[in-house]
């Protein structure tokens, strides 16, 4: 064996480190970091600053969580969207290729007002509140992220879904002119995903057009993407051009991709393993850190519906939830 | 395969001159100090633009491509001595090895303390549940058994099962490909580009091996 732990020192993971203790260990760590190395000390290079448009008249809503941001620059820096390169540094580098005026989204399916919209349109007819969501990758970190948009329902009423319409599809751009991961087949594009109807209707289901007051940044998935906070965060397609409303359950990519690893739901459940790695757990990436507390920062446990349960665990009722995944 | 067979060398290189030796002398520490350029190129990152938004991901990704980088460089040195007829692959081949386990106990390091914080029961539950993790930590194993055995004295010992125990290590290359190719998503580039490079190296010895 590698390594032998004395009998009895294991920590059990129901023991909680007092928070008082917690806090001073990481004052303790940040004073060493600092103290360790002066060249050290002043790792982190050159943050990101926020360059976006301020965007005005937003309120304050009531779906927020008080958790400790992610910053802005960890936000921005570290993204999932093939559609620039699959490194999460690929986004933030060639993400500013994207031109996202003129920008156009068709709607069409099962609706009785279908069309093609301009986002200032779609702008004019919103108004803007901030909600500062969890958000859980399927990859197990998470982030905290002030995002800034509107309910996806107050959206789709507008286009007077009809009954027949279960489903909405979402469609992200396709053009491997501006978007270069495009250029190269690691995914089905465009990127397609989906929610049921009373999914996309449920208050938590969100369109973003900014986040941290502005508007989004290219890598985020300007100008506009959706934000499912119960749900792994590739559900929240972004640079989305087209939505469909369908009677039959879309297509979507991941799950077109692997199947049996990434399903229609995707709700997050630590209790339902991705079949190559654990979903109990995540590593949050919050908050300013020196090195030395981001390397040995514990991870914590992960919650079922990424702690959503009370507004979402509802829709799937009756569900078997190991078998829709 | 080891030293036994590599005494040979200095019997086939004529020209001993001052120069030659000294250049000869300083062959280890010089090749020592390259082998340990990669942690260089970490501690500079760290200082300068940081490790990222999630260095434990970083430092994982790190360790774990060093492995199979320096793992296939250590298989390489038998091809480029047959090929080239230059004596120093073989004699930089074991400090090679060595170094191949060294990033592969800091990419298992990483993994049990960083990741797991040294928690055994979750530990394991990962090496026995997660297929891609099972196969990693078999090829450390393969590792620790080539590192344990790579000195002279296990040579002589060992005699021919030296030899055949020492072969594990195209074993170990491949399972730690495997390895890589399982947890990828989608971008399959790099892990097929590693099989290639050993399929490559592995060519002579199945021509060797089927003669």
């Amino acid at each position: 064996m590698a390594f032998r732990i004395r009998p009895g020192s294991e920590i059990p993971d129901s023991q909680v480190t007092p928070q008082a203790i917690y806090a001073g260990r990481r004052r303790f760590l940040r004073f060493t970091a600092a103290a360790a190395a002066g060249g050290i000390a002043g790792f982190g290079g050159a943050q990101a600053s926020q360059t976006g448009t301020k965007l005005s008249g937003v309120s304050k809503s009531s779906f927020t969580t008080e958790e400790e941001l992610t910053t802005f620059n960890d936000a921005t820096s570290y993204n999932n969207f093939y559609e620039f390169g699959t490194d999460k540094k690929d986004p933030a580098e060639h993400a500013h290729t994207l031109k996202t005026r003129p920008w156009t989204v068709v709607v069409e399916g099962q609706v009785d007002k279908p069309g093609r919209f301009d986002i200032d349109e779609i702008l004019g007819w919103m108004s803007l509140e901030e909600r500062t969501y969890r958000f859980r990758c399927v990859e197990a970190w998470s982030m905290i992220i002030p995002w800034v948009g509107f309910p996806l329902a107050d959206l789709l009423k507008r286009f007077e879904p009809r009954a027949s319409a279960k489903y909405v599809e979402f469609e992200t751009l396709l053009d491997p002119e501006q978007m270069r991961g495009q250029r190269y087949p690691i995914l089905d594009w465009p990127y397609r995903e989906g929610l049921r109807m009373d999914e996309a209707m449920n208050p938590l289901t969100l369109i973003a057009v900014g986040m941290y007051g502005e508007t989004l940044p290219n890598q985020n998935g300007a100008p506009l993407r959706l934000v499912v906070p119960w749900k792994y965060g590739f559900k929240s397609i972004k640079s989305i051009v087209r939505m469909n409303f369908r009677e039959s359950q879309p297509r979507t990519t991941w799950n077109d991709s692997a199947p049996r690893e990434y399903g229609f739901f995707s709700n997050v459940n630590p209790d339902r393993p991705h079949p190559r790695w654990s979903q109990a757990k995540e590593r949050r990436i919050a908050g300013e850190r020196s090195l030395l507390e981001s390397l040995f920062a514990n991870r914590i446990p992960t919650l079922p519906f990424n702690g959503y349960g009370e507004q979402v665990a509802g829709l799937y009722s009756g569900m078997d939830l190991q078998k829709f995944f | 395969m080891a030293e036994g067979s590599v005494s040979s060398e200095s019997t086939s290189t004529p020209r001993v001159s001052g120069g030659v030796i000294r250049l000869r002398l300083l062959l280890k520490p010089f090749v020592f100090l390259v082998c340990l350029l990669p942690v260089a190129l970490l501690v500079l990152t760290a200082i300068g633009e940081g490790l990222g938004a999630n260095p434990v991901e970083t430092v994982t990704a790190w360790s774990g491509e060093w492995t199979l980088r320096m793992l296939l460089i250590t298989l390489a040195m038998t091809p480029l001595r047959r090929f080239s007829g230059w004596g120093w692959p073989l004699r930089i081949r074991r400090m090679l090895g060595l170094f191949t386990f060294f990033y592969a106990c800091l990419h298992f390091l990483t993994f049990a303390w960083l990741d797991h914080s040294f928690l055994v029961a979750d530990i394991f539950a990962d090496i026995l549940e997660k297929p891609y993790i099972t196969v990693g930590f078999t090829a450390w194993c393969i590792l620790l058994a080539l590192a344990v055995t790579s000195n002279s004295y296990s040579v002589r010992r060992m005699k021919r099962g030296w030899q055949r125990l020492h072969r594990g290590v195209y074993l170990a290359a491949l399972g730690g490909i495997v390895h890589y190719t399982w947890l990828v998503k989608a971008d399959y580039g790099e892990p097929l580009l590693y099989l290639a490079i050993c399929m490559l190296l592995f060519m002579p010895r199945l021509v060797v091996l089927l003669r």
